[in-house]
């Protein structure tokens, strides 16, 4: 078994009094791909949103490769970690976002340099190769000099995705990343991903397609409530769910 | 009316409106940016989630808005060396110019630094960027192509409050205008240039700042 890349500990968040995530317990090997199922509300999001801290979280423990994520515990108090920690443990994460979040000012090729040379220090040649070389994997090489409001949803998407992934990121979080696009321009933007998952990248996504999570992940993880409901192979876990809530949630959704 | 309108004693003079114009626009280049980095640093402040950063913040920009930019004017030239500061007329000029456009401007750049979207800021985040960088390669420059429409009013409003400092005897172009009127008596001639030089002057402006708007809009 591959060594482990993701622990996640009893892991509480509250907004004000109400509890979104009420311990979840989670443990991701390197190179796995993991889908996160639920309705909304469930908590799903904010799940992956706590392990790149932009959420904060009161309770439990994020660990990446073995290194506590956010927060510095001593005893029994904790204390959130510096902006510079907490920026350096964020770049080993990549994120991929539901509405894009494409700097509207950049062109795609900068969008993609910008990390590479603040973060990473590469010079703006090193990086516009790099840019270019992740441009063209998501097939987007002849609109490196467009900007983002030059391109359709999905090539938007896709270069979201070439900005995260040219941080070469230890896991990649996708957070509904075809929900906010027309249907005809899912398919370029699950491709994408496809191909990132049959190179091996770790990968966390929050989804409804549930016939594409059947298809890519290696297991997927079913919230309700704040709570892991339920998680196992897909294979298995669509066809027979072992839980009502499961069922019912299935039966909902558009696998069918 | 038998008054005919006589030019050539005010065009004999036209060379010390001209020097006044540059004046009355140096003092509104420097003010501006001065009051441009004020504005910057308040409007953060002004969106800032802690009271201790938000309400000075806040009063400043309320108490600057609230007074007669003349009022002011008198103040530092008149009142402080009373209490103890002692500045030349421009220098208070300039002090009170860029406090005051500080105001102005502080509550533009807050309009535009509302308006970017907080995904933005979460997708630099995501990318390990700091606070601080977000701020200096998104924030800012997205901010300033959302509020130049409206800039380029504020900076228009402010050149031309540089005529008011005439009323310390700055030598720019309405102290110019005044001065020629006195010495020519040629009131009509005198008053109808001096605002021919503004109105172009302010027409200019806003020609350049149309131009920046349109080379930096983003592309769609």
């Amino acid at each position: 078994m591959s060594k482990v890349l993701l622990e996640i500990q009893g892991l509480r968040k509250q907004y004000g009094t109400v509890e979104v995530l009420k311990g979840v317990d989670c443990i991701m090997r390197e190179g796995e791909v993991i889908s996160i199922i639920g309705s909304s509300g469930s908590g799903k999001t904010t799940m992956l949103r706590c392990i790149n801290m932009l959420e904060e979280f009161q309770g439990g423990h994020i660990r990446l490769e073995g290194e506590e994520i956010g927060y510095e515990h001593s005893g029994s108090s904790r204390k959130r970690k510096s902006e510079k920690d907490i920026a350096r443990q964020r770049a080993l994460t990549g994120m991929a976002f539901q509405q894009f979040n494409l700097f509207p000012h950049m062109t795609a090729a900068h969008n993609v340099m910008l990390g590479l040379v603040k973060v990473k220090k590469m010079s703006r040649d090193e990086a516009r190769a790099v840019a270019e070389k992740w441009l063209d994997r998501v097939g987007l090489a002849s609109r490196a000099d467009h900007y983002p409001g030059q391109l359709s949803g999905g090539q938007q998407q896709r270069v979201a995705i070439a900005r995260a992934i040219a941080m070469s990121p230890r896991l990649m979080l996708f957070d509904e990343v075809t929900s906010a696009l027309d249907p005809e321009l899912v398919g370029e933007v699950l491709q994408v991903i496809k191909g990132l998952a049959a190179d091996g990248m770790s990968m966390l996504l929050v989804t409804h397609e549930m016939r594409f999570a059947y298809e890519v992940s290696s297991r997927v993880i079913f919230m309700n409530q704040g709570v892991i409901c339920e998680e196992g192979d897909p294979k298995e876990m669509f066809v027979r769910p072992k839980t009502e809530r499961l069922a019912e949630f299935l039966k909902t959704s558009s696998f069918n | 009316m038998g008054y005919t309108l006589n030019f050539a004693a005010v065009w004999r003079s036209f060379d010390q409106l001209l020097e006044g114009l540059a004046l009355s626009l140096g003092l509104a280049f420097i003010s501006i940016l001065i009051g441009a980095v004020i504005g910057l640093l308040v409007a953060f402040a002004l969106i800032s989630k802690s009271g201790w950063v938000q309400r000075p913040a806040a009063t400043y920009v309320t108490i600057i808005r609230n007074l007669p930019i003349l009022v002011l004017v008198l103040f530092a030239y008149f009142a402080l060396p009373q209490m103890g500061v002692r500045l030349g007329k421009i220098e208070s000029f300039v002090a009170v110019l860029s406090i005051y456009s500080g105001a102005y401007l502080a509550e533009v750049f807050r309009a535009g630094l509302i308006s970017i979207p907080k995904g933005l800021t979460e997708a630099g985040l995501a990318i390990g960027l700091t606070p601080m960088q977000i701020r200096v390669s998104i924030i800012v420059p997205l901010m300033l192509r959302n509020v130049l429409p409206s800039l380029s009013s504020t900076v228009i409003s402010l050149f031309k409050d540089t005529s008011l400092a005439a009323a310390i005897a700055v030598p720019e172009l309405t102290f110019e205008a005044r001065k020629i009127n006195v010495e020519t008596f040629r009131v009509i001639e005198t008053w109808i240039v001096a605002s021919g030089l503004y109105v172009a002057t302010c027409s200019v402006l806003a020609a350049l700042m149309r131009v920046a708007e349109r080379r930096l809009a983003v592309p769609r």
